[in-house]
């Protein structure tokens, strides 16, 4: 049994490396164990094993490029079978080139619930980070910053969707997963904790009113919100803590605007009705 | 007293939210690498938010005015109405666009306005925010624009050169419709602008001779809005409106908004509302027409009166009502009718078509395939299983009947 920890935090190339190794040692999947090793110390005062030298009867591994797009996404997951999980289909794909394309297989199936995971994630997180405005220009460039709480490890690979959007201006997400800072020339992505910045930014009030004003009382539904806006993310969106009011105060407003007996137009609608 | 920009954003977005469109995805993949600008669309739209409605908040979706020389006896901004008047210059609306675009709230604009002194003037304000968004701020997020029918030429041009999608609301599955409850507009009109739309859309696609290149005219397409429950038009209606909207004109998107109480509303409008579950179905058929291989006409006439089922949906009613072309093996039939089993979608049926390429698929397969098995059960046959068959059956209907918890809404 060899034993081996990984940082696993969303890097593809970490994994892969040791992977390679084990392949070409022909070492199977039943006789590794991965885990995930935390930076600073080792949690359970386990030291790597060293990896295997090839074995020269082992043909070089050749993967298709759909499991690398595959793995380049699962690797991201939280969750801690997943190293385990790549290498059985590492494994398995040497042999069965047809592999993936059988999503009804149990390994595939998992591997595919996981990358649905991270792209929903990452989804959410291009659609709930929130910038907020730091002080004054700098060089002429504004600079914003945002904190964000991600399922996984996905600030990484969601970084070049923001560069390329807001490119006209200096901004920094920070999350507890990572972090990604751009300044015009450079993209700087770290994979340490981050601290969670502490901002006021005058704009929300703008969105609060218009998020209050767009919505429509009389036609609540509650439940098709959150599914698509889970309560996990509202402490970070600045509308979120107007939405119990607006849905307490939704049906006293549609009876108001039911039992409203109709008015008498104002003067200006004679006028331009009489021009017609 | 003058109105601050906040009260008079709380008032115009007030005045534009029963438009129902909130789209920000279909239009062309760019961004602002190369430019240095502010913006992108790169396919997906998002949404940056859900109001408690469930609806999405992707754009910043406001009227320029909801001033109005029109009386649309539905709408909230109708001349004869007393709600609250307010207008933005268009520097304020770039100013909102911006703004909130910076700090990731929204994916773009949809503007639209009342119509104040002339069709021409109206156009020419919607056109020149989305001219400062692109040409002064190198803004490259989406903008839909609301599109004026009688509004010239030129100005359609100019509007269809910087929005990504352009829009006129049809209101109304009929003629008579739009002639009772929208005396100042007018059918034909408004086909004819949509027929203009829909040419220069398609010219746009193709690469002119002269150049080589594209020209740019609303690479999202143009979409449209109806209101149901307004006027007494049955669901096989509208819905033939929709089709006849989608093949003449290649309308990306037909809308439907059941009506809600509106503040101030007139006393013309009808006194019972249609429950939003009738909104929810028409969008169900919608798919089913545009993405499923149905013809609405078999959609519309499992019921006698062309309306749909409210307690089930229409996919479910219209296999209810064929029972005969039940069950369907998943090992062996063809994807049209694999796309016509309740339970089975866009998603799972591509799945399905390859995992059995390589082995037979049992039940546990489909449950890996996240199909809901329970609801697919009664209609398939699977390696291992075999159903009742389903004229055998009378109980069918209440096992998916949904409570119909929405039609107390409105009470």
């Amino acid at each position: 049994m060899i034993r081996l920890g990984l940082r696993g935090r969303g890097d593809l190339a970490e994994w892969r490396d040791a992977a390679r190794a084990l392949l070409r040692a022909g070492v199977g999947p039943g006789d590794v164990e991965w885990q995930v090793r935390y930076d600073g110390a080792d949690l359970f005062g386990l030291a790597d094993d060293p990896l295997p030298p090839p074995d020269p009867a082992v043909p070089a591994p050749t993967v298709p490029a759909a499991f690398l797009t595959l793995a380049d996404a699962v690797i991201c997951h939280r969750d801690p079978a997943r190293f385990a999980l790549l290498y059985r289909l590492l494994w398995r794909v040497q042999g069965e080139r047809a592999l993936l394309s059988i999503p009804s297989d149990p390994d595939v199936a998992r591997a595919e619930t996981l990358e649905k995971a991270i792209r929903r994630d990452a989804h959410k997180m291009k659609a709930f980070v929130r910038f907020k405005e730091m002080g004054l220009p700098r060089d002429g460039r504004r600079r914003f910053a945002a904190w964000f709480e991600p399922d996984n490890f996905i600030v990484g690979r969601t970084s070049g969707f923001f560069q390329r959007r807001f490119t006209d201006m200096d901004w920094i997400i920070a999350t507890p997963k990572g972090s990604a800072a751009w300044d015009g020339r450079e993209l700087t992505l770290s994979d340490q904790p981050s601290a969670k910045p502490d901002l006021i930014d005058a704009t929300d009030d703008l969105w609060r009113t218009y998020f209050t004003h767009i919505f429509n009382p009389a036609r609540l539904k509650v439940q098709a919100m959150q599914s698509q806006m889970p309560k996990k993310y509202w402490k970070n969106l600045p509308e979120a803590d107007l939405i119990p009011d607006l849905i307490a105060g939704a049906e006293d407003r549609m009876r108001e605007m039911i039992d409203r007996e109709a008015t008498q137009p104002k003067p200006f609608h004679h006028r331009i009705r009489e021009r017609e | 007293m003058a109105k601050s920009l906040k009260q008079r954003l709380a008032i115009l977005s007030d005045a534009a939210k029963y438009d129902a469109s909130c789209a920000s995805s279909g239009t062309q993949r760019r961004d602002s690498s190369a430019s240095g600008g502010l913006g992108s669309t790169e396919g997906m739209g998002i949404c940056h938010a859900y109001a408690p409605d469930g609806r999405c908040i992707s754009l910043l979706k406001i009227l320029l005015t909801n001033f109005c020389i029109y009386d649309c006896v539905y709408c909230v901004n109708r001349s004869s109405s007393n709600v609250e008047r307010a207008r933005f210059t268009a520097d304020e609306v770039v100013w909102l666009t911006l703004e909130f675009y910076r700090r990731n709230y929204i994916e773009g604009l949809f503007l639209s306005s009342g119509i104040i002194r002339s069709s021409d003037y109206t156009m020419e304000q919607l056109v020149r925010v989305a001219r400062d968004l692109r040409t002064l701020h190198n803004f490259r997020g989406y903008i839909h624009l609301k599109t004026i029918p009688e509004a010239a030429p030129q100005l359609i041009e100019e509007a269809g050169l910087y929005a990504d999608r352009l829009s006129i609301n049809i209101e109304l599955p009929t003629d008579q419709g739009i002639e009772q409850f929208a005396p100042q507009k007018h059918p034909a009109r408004i086909r004819r602008s949509m027929s203009d739309l829909s040419l220069k859309i398609e010219a746009a696609k193709e690469p002119t001779l002269k150049t080589k290149r594209r020209q740019r005219f609303a690479p999202g397409g143009q979409s449209t809005q109806m209101i149901v429950g307004v006027d007494g038009a049955t669901d096989a209606t509208i819905l033939g409106s929709s089709v006849d909207l989608y093949s003449r004109f290649r309308l990306r998107r037909v809308y439907y908004s059941a009506f809600s109480p509106i503040p101030d509303a007139s006393s013309a409008l009808p006194l019972s509302r249609p429950p939003l579950m009738r909104e929810h179905r028409l969008y169900q058929a919608d798919w089913l027409y545009r993405f499923y291989g149905f013809d609405v006409a078999e959609i519309t006439s499992v019921r006698a009166d062309g309306n749909l089922e409210l307690d089930i949906d229409p996919k479910l009613a219209w296999a209810l009502a064929n029972r005969d072309r039940f069950p369907v093996d998943v090992n062996r039939a063809e994807k049209e009718m694999l796309l016509r089993v309740p339970g089975l979608g866009t998603i799972s049926v591509p799945s399905i078509l390859s995992a059995r390429r390589h082995k037979r698929l049992r039940l546990d397969d489909l449950e890996r395939l996240r199909v809901s098995v329970c609801k697919v059960r009664p209609f398939i046959m699977a390696e291992g299983w075999s159903p009742l068959r389903l004229t055998d059956r009378t109980d069918l209907r209440e096992l998916f009947a949904s409570k119909p918890q929405q039609l107390s809404l409105f009470g």
